[in-house]
């Protein structure tokens, strides 16, 4: 193991994707669930990072920057909605949420 | 090379302890700071892949703007400061952690059966600079030929974004 490998990082991405699909799937907190999203956004950017070095490509770098964007816009409107849940219901709490389930 | 592969093992040891108590922690502002310790030393795997303008991108961006939104939402929601044992679904724990398990064990064996162990080292950092020097440089070479509509497309999402956020968190 003297060179770095591709796959250490790919499977340090796919570890950190679980843990923010376990985050999202186990959290109540709407904050708390949109945090376990910026841990899924950051393994695919790792992920885009160590293709773009194995090609020898700038490509994976620019991708991980628009995702970066993304990220920061899905940020803003999030917490814009979730203030708004916040201001109408007195309450974060996913489980309160629950009027589409029949 | 046997230095990076050190730093490495050091940097992602820190990630996945962090994202564990950012998933796990009982407490909404410890989640947030385990945030920044994930963001910032998934800034620097960033560096030993030799991608520095996304390093630095992924701390102005993720550290200084998000996590200070995440702050913020969390004061503006008035979340418990301190224990708050009803952040997570207890009767979900079970199922949550199943699924990503499983989501693992899937992940984890393609992708030691697509590039095994000993199969893709990664070429060495000369490769990835470039002609004009830097990676920066390349980045913005790429981004303002090859890339520019959908770089022009993510300003128009981003100022998308910005009005609609505006427009739902004021009150009339």
């Amino acid at each position: 193991m003297d060179d770095l490998l591709l796959n250490q990082f790919l499977l340090l991405g796919a570890v950190l994707f679980c843990l923010g699909v376990y985050g999202v799937l186990v959290r109540r907190n709407a904050v708390l669930v949109l945090m376990s999203i910026e841990l899924i956004l950051n393994a695919v950017n790792i992920n885009l990072i160590a293709f773009g070095a194995w090609r020898g490509d700038v490509a994976g770098s620019v991708f991980a920057l628009f995702v970066i964007a993304i990220a920061a816009a899905e940020v803003g409107v999030g917490l814009a909605i979730v203030l708004l849940i916040y201001r109408n219901r007195r309450s974060v709490d996913l489980d309160d949420i629950a009027e589409l389930k029949g | 090379m046997v230095a990076q592969n050190i730093f490495f093992y050091a940097i992602a040891a820190v990630i996945v302890w962090s994202a564990f108590r950012v998933v796990t922690t009982q407490n909404v502002v410890h989640a947030a700071l385990h945030l920044v310790a994930v963001l910032a030393s998934v800034a620097a795997q960033y560096i030993l892949l030799a991608a520095e303008f996304v390093a630095a991108t992924q701390v102005l961006v993720y550290i200084g703007a998000i996590v200070v939104l995440f702050l913020f939402g969390i004061m503006l929601t008035r979340a418990k400061i301190g224990r708050d044992q009803e952040l997570t679904h207890k009767s979900a724990i079970v199922g949550g952690a199943l699924t990503a398990l499983l989501l693992l064990a899937v992940m984890g064996y393609s992708l030691l059966d697509e590039f095994g162990w000993s199969r893709t080292p990664l070429p060495e950092d000369s490769r990835l600079i470039g002609v004009n020097g830097s990676n920066s440089a390349t980045v913005s070479d790429s981004i303002f030929s090859q890339y520019l509509v959908p770089f022009e497309v993510i300003s128009v999402l981003l100022l998308a974004a910005l009005v609609g956020a505006i427009v739902l968190a004021r009150k009339d």
